[in-house]
């Protein structure tokens, strides 16, 4: 039984440590906040210049200058500051934020993330995922394992413009997850239920497996 | 110098002419100079290149320029949600040069600060890269970029001073402060003008230095493009 979306965003919480400065990117990456263990302190860094991001508003306190990344209304925490975009793109490339938690469209054996553009079709832009994985200590993945029509997601090499080249230190899929060390992919959990055969038999990439690999029944 | 201008029309009238560079702050619908975009679209003028984090959304913000073709290339990191935008671009009528969100800040940063190029690690091995000077730092590989500068930037701010003193008001300074900086003449829009000696020197975002001309807002509507909440807690 392949995780949801929600078990992606949980297993991906496992990742955060008390102390730890996150960056979390638009899409499924935005529900990691709600299982973050409550005995850790962790701050959200939202890269259009805020530090300390609170949960979403009650209808009564929304307030148009107060947006996250994805251009939601959110609130501020007690500990929150506000700054430039140059000062957010300062912490984040230089180092200072601790995990990046993405999305993709399709990722490769060597850690090669692409997310930003399918030319001729659909263009959004990179807006600040290139400095992200550019600059974070820790960049972590999720995504669908395969595409809707069935096509593999985690593959060889991206025939799409990349975001970064080697870049993902961990892949977490609804199937498995994935951890890259010098640009080799390892698999070193499965979701429940699944079998080391079908995350191969839906897999493009060629990676690894662990001799510690997770597996539980469903 | 006197530095306040009766309104929107009057602070950009002379500084208007077509093919110009305007640099324009926000983050999607944040920190936008409503008042001053609509100045832009009323005067007409037009083959804009804008730099911007995006470019609004159809009918708000620097898109309302786009739907009277009025610019021809944008300098930005994002364009989702935006229908005129993509379709004009998959067309072939408008013009992109992606910069990364980090790359564009500092780019504006550098030209605001006299600095011609700086290497970043950012873009390294994307087609970000293509073309552009690469070199190593101590075992990592770095790319050249360069600076931007333009014509006009237009920032929004919560409050000015009328020195041109800016404060800004929560996520809505993103990338405002900086693209002050790069413009050979600022313009700002604030939500209130203060006297001079009202606000705190030791809490100022945007010394007046950088602000050529201010203006106070007319209509301050402030969309939202996401609003989202959560449910009042159970009594």
């Amino acid at each position: 039984m392949p995780w949801s979306r929600n078990e992606l965003a949980q297993r991906a919480a496992r990742e955060l440590q008390d102390g730890f400065y996150v960056n979390l990117g638009i899409g499924i990456p935005t529900r990691v906040v709600n299982y973050i263990p409550k005995h850790i302190d962790v701050t959200l860094e939202s890269e259009n210049g805020m530090l300390g991001v609170g949960p979403f508003p009650y209808p009564d306190q929304v307030d148009a200058d107060l947006i996250d990344a994805g251009k939601q209304t959110i609130t501020e925490s007690p500990k929150a500051s506000y700054f430039s975009s140059v000062d957010s793109f300062a912490m984040i490339r230089g180092g200072h934020i601790d995990v990046a938690i993405l999305g993709a469209m399709l990722v490769s054996q060597s850690g090669d993330l692409a997310n930003w553009v399918i030319p001729g079709k659909m263009v959004r832009g990179m807006g600040g995922a290139m400095d992200l994985v550019a600059g974070v200590k820790k960049v972590v993945v999720l995504m669908d394992h395969n595409a809707k029509d069935g096509s593999p997601k985690f593959v060889q090499t991206c025939n799409l413009p990349l975001t970064g080249a080697g870049v993902i230190n961990l892949l977490i899929t609804t199937l498995g997850v994935f951890e890259f060390r010098q640009q080799q992919a390892e698999l070193i959990e499965l979701a429940p239920g699944v079998s080391l055969q079908e995350i191969t038999d839906k897999t493009e990439a060629d990676f690894v497996v662990s001799t510690h690999l997770i597996s539980v029944p469903y | 110098m006197y530095k306040f201008r009766d309104d929107e029309h009057v602070a950009l009238k002379d500084l208007l002419f077509d093919g110009m560079t305007i640099m324009a702050g926000g983050f999607g619908l944040c920190g936008i100079q409503e008042n001053l975009i609509n100045a832009l679209f009323v005067s007409g003028v037009c083959d804009l290149t804008v730099i911007a984090n995006n470019c609004g959304v159809d009918d708000v913000g620097l898109g309302i320029l786009l739907r009277r073709r009025q610019i021809k290339k944008m300098i930005c990191s994002y364009v989702g949600e935006n229908k005129i935008f993509e379709q004009q671009y998959l067309n072939g009528e408008l013009e992109i040069e992606f910069s990364p969100q980090g790359t564009l800040a500092e780019r504006c940063r550098a030209g605001g600060a006299g600095i011609a190029a700086f290497y970043t690690k950012t873009g390294v091995g994307t087609v970000i890269a293509d073309g552009k000077e690469h070199k190593v730092f101590d075992g990592e590989t770095y790319i050249l970029e360069s600076a931007l500068k333009a014509d006009l930037s237009l920032v929004k701010a919560w409050k000015a001073d009328l020195e041109g003193n800016l404060v800004y008001r929560k996520t809505a300074r993103n990338f405002n402060p900086v693209m002050a900086t790069a413009g050979n003449v600022t313009v700002a829009e604030v939500e209130e003008v203060v006297s001079i000696g009202e606000l705190e020197p030791d809490g100022i975002h945007t010394p007046g230095i950088y602000i050529d001309r201010i203006i106070e807002g007319r209509s301050n509507h402030k969309p939202i493009e996401f609003i989202t909440t959560r449910n009042f807690p159970d009594p």
